[in-house]
């Protein structure tokens, strides 16, 4: 039943197919925007680049637009052609896509934004930018991986990354302790680490994001909707075999 | 003509009404009060096996749809619930349809009896040639009622069941055959209303009609599943998904998959269903 790309050549219609095919590639090109600014935002901030974060504030904009192609494409495909089963589940499953790309779209703006604020105090104090660093490179992974499952049909990764979002929120919690250590320290720099504290948060929701991907992927393929429950209940919905650790029981908010 | 002013006029009511499901819950075979029960049914045209070993529930006050593609025995097994296809002489059955616990194909069934019971209506609209009250009388008047009073509460009751009444009421002497072709499906589904069966089986009753008229048989059989038991036949696979709250998808003399319509044509759990429901078949 997984709609695999051979499956849709066998449409009757091959109009339909090509409008299927479409609306996947594009949601694929937005990602791959996305993700890049996801990395370039991280960077931007790590070596101080203003010019790399005002690159990655501004294609936010294409992905805006893309967001709105693609959710315009499967107003129509809806419209016109009354998709039922697999397809309407990808459709559906493409435009929740699209628009949490978009907010991981808005979140890399907003970290992009804050280091530039950072890079024009002029003060080089580095607080938190380990936790920054680490955090950031597991939800670009994360991010990249969930668009590779997305382009696989893979349930597999999907319930991975789910899982790997428990680790991300985890991180954030500590870091944000040690922060606000930092900030008892020495108070001089209270508005530096609250710029990195609002990146941290970013950055956690990009994993959100990157998990909530992932569920609608599994919607697509299987068929259920496993938002709003706990890894164990995804796993089970998705008959994986692998053995429970204490973490499947997590709920993310 | 004013039938046609007034049939336009009501489009935006029908077409919301139509489709307000909102509150359908999934529907569960279990909850449900069985009112057919088929049982291994096996069915010949002569050498040709046209229904293999089908088993079935049809739950009570509910719309059951069948679909496949053509020649797949759907018309076939619907007309076996009312025995239309006695009238075939090649046709040979095996197996039980069990209604409300008793075998319609026992010997000792009164086979107009079970017609009376089981209501039926064809692709095309089959009005009598007569006036639209007449068509409507008809059956009560076979079964012997002549009082006025009676026939005219009988007529008005069905009328206004098939949501036909405001369009006609002031016409009812009129020939049937003036009335546009979905006011003809309309007062065919009348005619099988006004002696109360408790079953009735649609024949593709929309395939012949133009998307309003459409749409308000639609909303018809919503209403009707208050009081009836129906089983429709549909080529028009979005109907079936908007009207019924259990499908049966048939292929080749074989029921394939059978469950409740919201699953089916989300979520089916036949690779055939999946096919077909989306368009690869064939």
């Amino acid at each position: 039943m997984a709609p695999t790309n051979d499956s849709f050549s066998k449409h009757i219609s091959n109009q339909f197919n090509i409008e299927l095919e479409q609306i996947r590639t594009q949601m694929l090109s937005m990602g791959g925007i996305v993700e890049r600014q996801v990395s370039d935002s991280i960077e931007a901030l790590m070596n101080g680049n203003v010019e790399l974060a005002e690159q990655a504030r501004l294609s936010d904009k294409t992905a805006n637009q893309m967001e709105i192609d693609i959710d315009q494409q499967c107003t129509k495909i809806i419209a016109l052609r009354q998709p039922a089963a697999s397809d309407l589940r990808l459709i559906i499953s493409i435009s929740r896509a699209a628009s949490d790309l978009e907010r991981i779209g808005d979140e890399s703006g907003r970290i992009a934004k804050h280091a530039i604020e950072i890079a024009n105090t002029g003060m080089n104090t580095r607080f938190g930018y380990q936790e920054v660093r680490h955090i950031g490179t597991i939800v670009t992974e994360m991010v990249r991986d969930v668009l590779n499952a997305f382009s696989r049909g893979d349930l597999e990764m999907a319930y991975k990354i789910a899982k790997r979002d428990r680790e991300v929120d985890d991180e954030y919690r500590s870091a944000t302790r040690s922060l606000v250590t930092y900030m008892m320290e020495d108070p001089r720099s209270i508005s530096v680490i609250l710029n990195v504290m609002w990146i941290l948060r970013s950055l956690e929701r990009i994993g959100d994001h990157a998990r909530s991907i992932a569920i609608h992927l599994i919607y697509q393929v299987s068929g259920e909707d496993v938002r709003h429950k706990s890894l164990r209940e995804i796993k089970e919905a998705i008959h994986d075999a692998s053995p429970d650790d204490e973490s499947d029981n997590y709920q993310s908010e | 003509m004013n039938s046609q002013a007034s049939e336009t006029t009501n489009i935006s009511i029908s077409a919301s009404q139509a489709r307000d499901n909102s509150d359908r819950m999934p529907m569960r075979m279990e909850d449900e009060k069985i009112k057919i029960h088929v049982n291994d049914l096996n069915l010949y045209y002569g050498n040709d096996q046209a229904l293999k070993g089908i088993n079935m529930l049809i739950p009570e006050k509910r719309v059951t749809a069948f679909i496949g593609p053509s020649g797949c025995g759907k018309s076939t097994l619907l007309r076996c619930f009312n025995r239309m296809n006695d009238l075939v002489d090649i046709c040979r059955i095996e197996g039980q349809i069990l209604m409300d616990g008793e075998n319609i194909y026992d010997r000792n069934v009164d086979v107009a009896e079970l017609r009376r019971n089981v209501g039926m209506v064809f692709q095309k609209p089959n009005p009598f040639p007569k006036s639209i009250y007449e068509n409507v009388a008809y059956g009560l008047r076979l079964q012997g009622v002549n009082s006025k009073r009676v026939l005219d509460e009988v007529v008005e009751r069905s009328l206004r069941a098939a949501a036909l009444w405001d369009e006609v009421k002031d016409r009812l002497d009129d020939n049937a055959f003036g009335m546009s072709g979905g006011q003809q499906q309309r007062l065919v589904i009348a005619r099988a209303v006004a002696i109360e069966p408790e079953v009735i089986l649609l024949d593709e009753p929309a395939s012949a009609l133009d998307p309003i008229s459409t749409l308000k048989i639609e909303e018809l059989i919503n209403e009707l599943k208050n009081e009836y038991t129906i089983v429709i036949v549909t080529h028009n696979m979005q109907q079936a998904a908007r009207v019924s709250d259990y499908t049966a998808f048939m292929y080749m003399g074989d029921l394939i998959e059978f469950g409740d319509t919201d699953t089916l044509f989300t979520k089916p759990e036949k690779q055939q269903t999946e096919d077909y429901i989306t368009g690869r078949y064939g």
